[in-house]
């Protein structure tokens, strides 16, 4: 079998197995030259009182912590367990823990490994590794900040919702007047939708008036005249105006020099139906056309009104968890790569080279030669990157604003605040939040320290 | 009568501030004990410009007594660095600290030196009865604020609203001022939401108003729920100002505009909203951040007023002893005197609750008015959220700023917001 390259070890494995590499090798001199314990001692010594001090000791003391209290003075048993679990913070966090470890690195491996396999095939690859390798050399802190300007919500900032607007401005039009509402009380009421529906109900030769607000009267077209009220007449006759910008500001009363609305479509409905149709003119006057006996309602549908595309809120509570995944994976993806690219180095080309003389498509090539052959590697780099999931942090308190930090959190940054955050916390309960983030990121551990003994054996 | 109380009052401080640095030359607050050699340790969270200003009061200090202060600036964690060196038994001597819960808690803790019968006749006699309850803990008194802000200001660009714009006397004329700019079109309201704090301020601010002083305090010490009429009340009287055509691109907007970017959408070169509410920093981010001058189109009015009281929210930087040297005692000392403040009014950036420093020390109209508001309002209440414990009042993402956010993103929850923080305020307190 061939040996995968051994992985560059995340930095909380490091420890873990430069420790086991030590005690073999330390088992192994004294059983191969038989020299004396004494002098073993004298070489492991410094690798043990570090391991004491700076390990076993903060470990140990803080599994002894989680049982105290705030202040550490009384001990509580289990208490800040039961209190992790019941609250909804701590289960917030770890449910995001649990979609990062499950959706995170099997994302990153997979993209890691379709970047080695291609990359591999272009002229410039060591350029395109390069460059896929540089997000790492930046730190988590400075990736945060840039991520959290890629995704602002104001398009003049962020990049993907200046993208966003672009492309659906390219596609639709803007409304005439974003952002005009309805005059509270003025008989029109504003739907869910951005139509406006009259409130009350009336027949087929009323008179209607229905003021508009939330506009500057500046930005009214050069045509608009002053508004005028409709004559009565046959069928149903109105007047749009904007409420605003008038010689006396009586709310709801159309006072001297405020203007009409032109150019707003006018729909009457009929039970939910539309019956008929108009267009406001220069001075803000409708008509409809003759409709017979009966209770109408009228509407002015949304496309008048509708405010301008700005984009998705990305950072806000229903997106952030994936947003701060994606900047993840923009970071971490060059590194899956480049493990997977170094893996795919050593393995033989002679399989690859007979599947294709065999007739097997690159896809069958890919498919049943090469990621299975690969798999030693692409394991070791999955349980890597579950480790490094574990422990992520900076990203989501750069990421996520105060106002999704809850949706966001995690259990590395939930220990953290518990503990330190904002004017010194509970150590104990900080200290339990610990004892269960290393009882999660255990397994994987184990699992790599042994793979990397079985590699060396 | 307000401007001749004004007049009374600068009056006063003119004739106290004369006393005070006559007597000053003769006998300064430390100059009674010789603490040459001695050396002393302050901990605060100020650096840069404040370090500077504060490093020159010590200086002060120094010359007159001969000991040798060293400053460190812990920055935003100095809690963590305090509780650290506590556990580690070498405190500084004197901290100085922003959180009133850290004190209590530190006080409960035993680590902090009740100040000596001088000082307190000192607070007694230079600040509002008001200031020394929040340096007492059962009774006993720790510290006093050294360092004010008021959070009670309302901060808006003069270049848009006009030359003729007259701020609103009170709560129904700045909804009306609010909802005449939304009427033509524009988003006047700038709330930097993705901030709690910014929003719990808002709060105090109206509760302090609607409820008043004894139901504050009652509220800060969760002697009444969450739950309560009053609450609601405020919460509802606040919703009049939070409605989304006031706000650019309305709630979920807001929930996502920092404290920083909320003044820089006023102030900025691109204006998106024409008035903004915080404390006395705005101007210091105005400075910083945009090309708008503080005092000429940068300008203020205070928390327009829902009873008939002028209120003011209030925070502060609250100086306490460690240890109980000598040579501690006389700094603490220094520190309360109005002389220690002086030095760092002129320089600018500080207001002191001292009622005999002088108004016209400050170096500009903007920062005079403010400390005025401070010092006289009839009602001055410390920011409740500081008040609280922690982890109800100052966590990101939870507990009071939480509440608040959500109240700003949804009002119609606010039955369901006030009940699940009554709950969350039940176990934060019962924990202190």
């Amino acid at each position: 079998m061939p040996t995968p390259p051994a992985p560059t070890p995340s930095a909380s494995s490091a420890p873990a197995a430069r420790a086991a590499g030590a005690s073999e090798t330390g088992r192994r001199t004294g059983a191969l030259s038989g020299g004396s314990p004494r002098l073993a001692l004298l070489f492991l010594t410094p690798a043990l009182v570090l391991l004491l001090v700076f390990l076993v000791y903060p470990t140990a003391y803080t599994l002894v912590r989680s049982l105290f209290d705030a202040r550490g003075d009384e001990f509580v048993g289990l208490d800040n367990y039961a209190t992790a679990f019941t609250d909804d913070r701590t289960l917030v966090a770890l449910r995001n823990n649990v979609i990062w470890v499950v959706v995170a690195p099997s994302l990153v491996t997979s993209i890691g490994l379709v970047l080695a396999v291609l990359i591999e095939r272009v002229r410039w690859a060591t350029a395109f590794r390069l460059v896929m390798f540089m997000p790492l050399a930046i730190s988590l802190v400075a990736s945060g900040i840039i991520f959290r300007l890629v995704y602002d919500e104001d398009p003049d900032r962020g990049l993907v919702n200046a993208v966003a607007v672009s492309v659906h401005d390219a596609f639709s039009q803007a409304s005439p007047y974003p952002g005009v509402r309805p005059r509270e009380g003025g008989g029109l009421v504003a739907q869910p939708d951005g139509a406006m529906v009259t409130t009350a109900r009336f027949g087929p030769d009323a008179v209607l008036a229905l003021p508009l607000t939330g506009y500057d009267p500046a930005t009214l077209p050069q045509q608009a005249s002053a508004a005028v009220p409709a004559e009565p007449g046959l069928g149903v006759r109105g007047l749009v105006w904007l409420d605003v910008g008038g010689a006396d500001d009586r709310p709801g009363q159309l006072d001297a020099d405020e203007r009409g609305v032109p150019g707003v479509a006018v729909e009457v409905l009929s039970g939910g139906r539309v019956v008929a149709t108009a267009t406001t003119g220069d001075d803000g006057r409708f008509t409809a056309p003759d409709l017979p006996a009966g209770d109408y309602a009228l509407r002015l549908p949304a496309h008048n009104f509708a405010e301008p595309f700005r984009g998705l809120t990305w950072l806000g509570p229903a997106l952030i968890t994936p947003v701060i995944i994606s900047a993840w994976l923009w970071v971490m993806a060059g590194f899956a790569m480049t493990l997977i690219a170094a893996g795919l180095a050593a393995i033989p080309r002679d399989a690859q080279e007979a599947a294709r003389v065999d007739g097997a498509t690159e896809w069958q090539v890919f498919r049943r030669v090469t990621v299975p052959l690969l798999s030693p590697v692409l394991v070791v780099v999955l349980v890597t990157l579950v480790i490094n999931v574990l422990k992520v942090f900076d990203l989501v308190f750069v990421i996520a604003p105060g106002s999704a930090q809850e949706e966001a959190n995690v259990l590395a940054l939930q220990m953290w605040q518990v503990s330190f955050g904002s004017g010194g916390g509970d150590q104990g309960l900080g200290s339990a939040l610990a004892v269960l983030l290393f009882l999660l990121v255990a397994p994987a551990m184990v699992f790599n320290v042994r793979r990397f003994k079985g590699d060396r054996s | 009568m307000r401007a001749f109380r004004i007049v009374a009052v600068a009056a006063a401080a003119v004739v106290l501030a004369g006393c005070t640095t006559s007597a000053g030359h003769s006998a300064p607050p430390g100059a009674d004990v010789d603490l040459s050699g001695q050396r002393i340790e302050v901990a605060a969270v100020w650096s840069d410009d404040e370090q500077a200003s504060f490093e020159r009061v010590l200086d002060e200090f120094e010359r007159q007594t001969g000991a040798e202060v060293t400053y460190v600036s812990g920055g935003d964690e100095l809690p963590t660095v305090l509780s650290t060196r506590l556990v580690g038994g070498a405190p500084p001597d004197v901290a100085i600290v922003s959180q009133p819960a850290l004190v209590h808690s530190m006080a409960v803790d035993g680590a902090l030196v009740p100040l000596d019968a001088a000082t307190d006749a000192l607070i007694s006699e230079q600040f509002r009865p008001v200031w020394k309850e929040w340096g007492t803990v059962d009774g006993t008194l720790y510290g006093f604020v050294f360092k004010a802000s008021n959070k009670s200001t309302v901060w808006y660009d003069a270049d848009q609203l006009g030359e003729d714009f007259v701020p609103p006397a009170d709560w129904d004329a700045f909804i009306d001022l609010l909802r005449t700019r939304s009427d033509i079109g524009g988003a006047p309201l700038s709330v930097g939401g993705a901030d709690g704090w910014t929003l719990t301020d808002w709060f105090e601010n109206v509760y302090l108003q609607t409820a008043g002083a004894q139901m504050y305090d009652k509220l800060a010490e969760h002697e009444i729920p969450w739950t309560h009429d009053s609450v609601r009340v405020a919460m509802e009287t606040l919703g009049r100002a939070f409605q989304p055509q006031f706000m650019p691109g309305g709630r979920a907007s807001a929930l996502q505009t920092e404290f920083a970017d909320s003044v820089v959408n006023v102030f900025g070169d691109d204006p998106k909203a024409e008035i903004v509410f915080e404390a006395d920093f705005v101007a210091g981010v105005i400075a910083e951040s945009t090309s708008a001058t503080v005092g000429q189109d940068a300008l203020f009015f205070p928390f327009p007023s829902v009873g008939d009281t002028s209120s003011v929210i209030t925070g502060g930087d609250t100086v306490v002893a460690l240890t109980d040297r000598p040579a501690t005692t006389a700094l603490v000392r220094f520190l309360a005197s109005s002389q220690a403040a002086d030095i760092w009014v002129e320089r600018g950036g500080f207001i002191s609750p001292n009622r005999e420093v002088e108004l016209d020390g400050y170096p500009d109209e903007t920062t005079r008015r403010i400390a005025d508001d401070l010092v006289n309002a009839r009602n001055v209440r410390f920011d409740m959220s500081d008040l609280m414990p922690t982890s109800l009042g100052a966590t990101r993402g939870d507990g009071f700023w939480r509440a608040m956010q959500d109240y700003l993103g949804d009002p119609d929850r606010l039955p369901q917001i006030l009940s699940d923080l009554e709950a969350e305020a039940g176990a934060a307190y019962a924990r202190r």
